[in-house]
């Protein structure tokens, strides 16, 4: 990423909501394109060590994406991001769900409603992400699954780690 | 960090519990004894939750109780002992905050939102850096 590239990460936990700007050096068209079309997404959505695996994909209000996020040892995490409403070009909303790889939305868990917008910057693109979640308990829920995950991945290393070692 | 003001009252409450926990698992643990114990007071109870929206001085802390003040500065050094807060005295103000350990599950789980951005992000450079190569 280029020094001058604005990029920021701020989190307002009165409001449940995160907030990721980040500018990026392509045009907009570009950039859109990124973010909407399925075979795009699953080269660059997944963190790593993930990867992002598209099973459908549906881009108009109402239609959904279903993935998965791959892990290195072919674990599959299922989600599904069901589209709102689509205003090509500057922005879309979408809900961010957990489901099985049929797309059954898993209830249990919280739901998360994003709201993208695209920026024109001369030859650059600020995107926008502001996610937010229904109530700070919704919050306290995936900050629980995140460290049991922590604590998974960690063991799992250890395991791999003692078996480099025997 | 704006994330440490104003949590809600369950969200406090869990977060204690988790310290109790995780203090559990801790070689350097606190006296969980003395934390149980500090837990136990209802007016001990009551200024955590108070704390929860943020640090507040002694006297603000005080005012809801119809104590005064000697007793109540023995159930904020119990909290302290127990640390469960902090305070610091600046001239004749003691403030009073909660222990930021309580919100380490918080803040380890926004860091690694954070780094999951930023791995994203630099996956979406190169993906557009390729495309821009393609398209010249």
């Amino acid at each position: 990423m280029k020094p001058d590239l604005q990029n920021s990460f701020v989190a307002d936990m009165q409001k449940s909501q995160i907030t990721v700007r980040r500018e990026f050096d392509a045009p907009k068209d570009m950039v859109w394109e990124c973010y909407t079309k399925s075979d795009l997404l699953d080269r660059w959505f997944a963190p790593e060590p993930f990867t992002a695996q598209t099973k459908s994909m549906d881009f108009r209000p109402g239609g959904h994406w279903l993935f998965a996020m791959v892990s290195p040892d072919g674990d599959k995490h299922w989600s599904r991001f069901d589209y709102e409403t689509i205003d090509p070009k500057d922005g879309f909303t979408a809900q961010d769900a957990f489901s099985d790889e049929d797309g059954n939305i898993n209830r249990d868990m919280p739901v998360s409603t994003w709201e993208v917008t695209f920026d024109d910057r001369s030859s650059r693109t600020l995107v926008q992400i502001v996610t937010t979640y229904d109530s700070p308990e919704a919050v306290d829920q995936v900050v629980q699954m995140g460290m049991e995950e922590g604590i998974k991945a960690t063991l799992a290393q250890l395991e791999r780690l003692l078996k480099t070692m025997s | 960090m704006s994330a440490r003001r104003a949590f809600p009252k369950t969200y406090l409450l869990m977060s204690v519990l988790r310290f109790h926990i995780l203090t559990l698992m801790d070689s350097n643990q606190p006296d969980l004894d003395l934390v149980f114990f500090a837990m136990a007071d209802g007016t001990r109870r009551a200024v955590l939750q108070k704390l929860g929206e943020g640090p507040a001085s002694v006297s603000d802390l005080s005012e809801p109780f119809d104590m005064a003040l000697p007793p109540f500065m023995k159930h904020i050094k119990m909290l302290e002992k127990a640390k469960l807060i902090t305070t610091r005295k600046v001239g004749r103000v003691r403030t009073c905050e909660l222990n930021p350990d309580t919100y380490a599950d918080l803040e380890n789980w926004l860091h690694e939102q954070r780094r999951q951005w930023d791995s994203r992000y630099q996956k979406l450079d190169a993906l557009l850096t390729q495309m821009k190569g393609a398209s010249e």
